[in-house]
């Protein structure tokens, strides 16, 4: 059986709709920075510990996706992940990927 | 174009108040997303990718230059300088945050602007012809209409909670522009053998997972019935559509279930009880109130042709190609229609910046027009320009990067937001459009190619509309991986009808050789002056899909 | 649950029982359509005020020839997303002329209220945590009204031929 894909956590901050991913207690606004969890019971709790933040309205909908390490670059392995980490391909002026985004 | 008195005024006002308290408790936590989400949704407020979406409404397509200075300001201040037009005819902000959304709402209600019911189970923007009010062929402007059903929709207390979403387009002559036929209630206006302007009404359009045509169901409903007879459509739908299945809960699911003659037995039941109490004529003082804002400008008295503009067709090339797809005859003489295009090669389609917005309004006043209007095909229209105005036109839109000649054309594609953007969407729709356009771009070609409408969705929700394409392709995931679909013979025009899948799908690097490959086969089989449409069908899809197959 | 009419909290008087369940002496009950079917007689013959519960799925029709001998009508939101009761509601007063109780019960929010007032819901079985003055909030939200409904008031265009 092959090894069960790397995790991470992403939700949508709900103030400003901000793509955000979780780091062991804080959510950050880059992908490079969320943390990757190779153990699925590790995933589970840390979406569950997450969850409270959708509880409190910090962030809307938590959830898991798949991603891959490869030479430590953290690569979601769905095209729509990838476009949430870095905005839309077609205008590489906004988004994440600007050099302007806060 | 109507301007709104106290009461409009007002309604818009108390909403802006009531999302704001809303979002208000939203954020202390008052409400769950759970039930936020179909409150925010009443207002148009999506979350999507990137960021929340914000859809204003463009009722039946017209702005004013206040509105679009307005759009543009809240695309500057609270956006990242640009917005999109949708197949609907409305505007999308991608990038606004919640929190700033009930100043955005109240800025809005200052020039009579508004998101209300842009989304949600009930009835949304009602559209019309972007011709309207000075296409030839037109019986009566369907705006008038539209403002009629726009108002009697809005807060409807019966229907705010549907199976499902609702849309109406209206259309004022025998031409559609406004593809109704492709909406749950789609109107024709038309005049009977009296001679007396009244509505066929057609139920059960929608494209989607299931596509269908809509059904004629009101063969003529007079003007004063029209209230009464969409009240009782609506309450069927309400009653008897189906909540168990979001996919099979439109009112287009119902009506093909019964069956024309039956939907129309239903409704007729409905429609003659609700006439009966007399609650919904419309007062005829009400009517000529409405009808007056849509009146025709005061025209000037001009000659059919102008120096300026036959000179300035025979020295400058680019003006000549212009006009020869983007101007369009208009009712007054010395008068035409001009095609302004959203889709600039190497731009999004649809697409349009805050300083394109503030271009627009400022010829909107140099030039004075009153109003412009937005098209489902993604494209904006100045309806009333003279003749002898065009040149000038044409150099101020092409400094602004509007003056693209190629309304109607291979190049000119309709295309959703797709993967880029959008929550729902499975690939994305933006890159192939503009891939496309990149390939075809030679004008020469596109000519040869004449009119030829290509529509791209990012997933089957269709909001590229692509079951109405000559050209339909739909974005699908297989495995993680974009592939493309291609239909063939969709048409959104009076002679309504659904694209054909032609087989497999094709990778994003291989789709635009798909595409030159039907389009080969459409100049190998075309005769005498036929559209790709009309060879389709006139010869079925068989042919194509054996070219674009051959070596798979 | 607490039930609101007439923009204050109101003792039940009636008690909602559920099917399988023996109908409780001496109180009004509310009972299901398809216990009303089934036992019409001994509801209808009971002496006390009777009220039936509909599913959403269920239309007021069902009750048309018993509605003057029925004290109260309560609708059924399964999820506030299912808008059939309104359609009810209006039926039931309209249509089917219905002067008795009609109660919405279920899962509704706060910001359905004042659709639910205009189309002829009288009462609502609320959350525990409901207050009234949230109620009266909702009946203030909207100043003015594009549409006729059952609660008569004066629409927009009405306002507009007035001046």
């Amino acid at each position: 059986m092959a090894a069960p894909s790397p995790q991470m956590i992403t939700a949508n901050r709900l103030r400003d709709g901000e793509v955000v991913w979780w780091n062991a207690g804080r959510w950050v606004t880059a992908l490079a920075e969320g943390e990757v969890y190779t153990d699925p019971k590790a995933a589970d709790a840390a979406l569950e510990a997450s969850l409270a933040y959708a509880r409190n309205n910090t962030v809307v909908n938590p959830y898991l996706f798949d991603v891959r390490v490869e030479k430590g670059v953290i690569k979601p392995v769905k095209e729509r992940e990838i476009i949430r980490a870095l905005g839309p391909s077609v205008r590489t002026d906004t988004g994440k990927q600007a050099a302007t985004h806060v | 174009m109507y301007r709104y008195d106290e009461f409009d005024a007002q309604m818009v006002k108390d909403r802006v108040d009531q999302f704001r308290f809303q979002v208000e408790r939203r954020l202390k936590g008052e409400l769950t997303e759970d039930e936020f989400k179909p409150l925010r949704l009443k207002n148009g407020l999506y979350l999507q990718l990137h960021s929340y979406m914000l859809r204003i409404a463009v009722p039946y397509g017209t702005l004013s230059q206040k509105q679009m200075r307005m759009l543009a300001h809240i695309a500057r201040k609270y956006d990242k300088g640009y917005g999109h037009f949708t197949t609907r005819t409305n505007m999308q902000f991608h990038w606004p945050k919640l929190v700033d959304v009930p100043a955005i709402l109240a800025d809005l209600a200052t020039v009579e602007m508004h998101c209300i019911q842009t989304s949600g189970n009930c009835v949304r923007n009602v559209t019309a012809d972007h011709f309207a009010g000075a296409a030839a062929d037109e019986i009566e402007d369907p705006r008038v209409l539209s403002e009629i059903v726009r108002q009697w929709s809005t807060f409807h207390p019966e229907f705010n909670y549907l199976p499902r979403k609702f849309k109406v387009g209206i259309t004022g002559s025998a031409t559609d522009r406004a593809a109704v036929k492709f909406h749950d209630i789609g109107i024709e206006i038309v005049k009977n053998d009296q001679g007396e302007v009244g509505y066929r009404v057609y139920v059960g359009g929608g494209m989607g997972r299931t596509p269908y045509v809509a059904l004629l169901i009101g063969e003529f409903v007079s003007k004063e019935d029209i209230l009464a007879y969409l009240e009782a459509v609506l309450r069927v739908y309400n009653e008897f559509g189906r909540r168990d299945n979001l996919w099979k809960a439109r009112v287009k699911i119902l009506t093909n279930a019964l069956g024309a003659e039956e939907m129309r037995r239903q409704v007729e039941v409905e429609f003659r009880e609700i006439k009966a109490s007399g609650v919904l004529q419309l007062p005829e003082k009400e009517m000529a109130r409405i009808e007056k804002y849509f009146a025709p400008p005061d025209f000037e008295t001009l000659p059919d042709s102008d120096p300026e503009f036959e000179a300035a067709c025979a020295r400058d090339k680019d003006f000549a190609d212009w006009v020869k797809t983007n101007i369009h005859p208009h009712r007054q003489t010395g008068y035409a229609i001009a095609t302004v295009s959203l889709k600039a090669p190497g731009m999004t389609p649809g697409d349009i910046s805050a300083v394109q917005m503030d271009g627009l309004a400022q010829i909107m006043d140099d030039f004075g027009h009153a109003e412009i209007r937005v098209s489902h095909e993604q494209n904006m229209v100045l309806p009333h320009v003279r003749k002898k105005d065009l040149p000038r036109l044409f150099a101020r839109l092409k400094a602004l990067d509007l003056g693209t000649a190629n309304a109607g054309l291979v190049t000119d594609i309709i295309c959703c937001p797709g993967l880029d953007y959008c929550d729902l969407a499975n690939a994305r729709s933006i890159p192939i459009a503009m891939a496309i356009q990149e390939r075809f771009a030679d004008l020469r070609r596109q000519h040869d190619l004449g009119e030829l409408k290509i529509k791209i969705s990012g997933c089957i929700n269709a909001c590229g509309h692509h079951h109405a394409g000559h050209i339909g392709i739909l974005g699908v995931d297989k495995k993680g991986v974009e592939l493309y679909q291609i239909l063939l013979g969709g048409s959104g025009a009076e002679d309504a009808s659904i694209g054909e899948i032609l087989g497999h799908a094709f990778g994003a690097h291989e789709i635009v050789d798909a595409v030159e490959n039907v389009v080969g086969t459409y100049v190998d089989l075309r005769k005498d002056g036929e559209r790709l449409l009309d060879t389709v069908r006139r010869t079925g899809v068989a042919p194509f899909k054996e070219r674009l197959y051959a070596d798979r | 649950m607490p039930i609101v009419k007439g923009g204050k909290f109101v003792d039940d008087a009636f008690v909602t029982v559920p099917d399988g369940e023996p109908l409780p002496q001496g109180a009004p009950v509310i009972v299901t359509l398809a216990r009303f079917k089934q036992e019409r007689e001994t509801l209808l013959g009971s002496g006390k005020p009777l009220g039936v519960r509909l599913k959403s799925s269920e239309s007021p029709e069902a009750l048309k020839d018993d509605l003057p001998r029925i004290a109260l009508v309560a609708l059924e939101f399964p999820i506030f997303r299912d808008g059939r009761g309104f359609s009810w509601a209006r039926m039931l007063r309209t249509r089917l002329g219905y002067k008795g109780e009609i109660r919405a019960v279920g899962h509704f929010l706060y910001d359905q209220l004042a659709f639910l007032v205009r189309v002829g819901f009288d009462a609502f079985e609320v959350r525990q945590d409901f207050r009234t003055e949230d109620f009266e909030r909702a009946m203030r939200e909207m100043h003015y009204v594009y549409q006729p409904s059952v609660d008569g008031r004066r629409t927009i265009i009405a306002e507009r031929m007035k001046e």
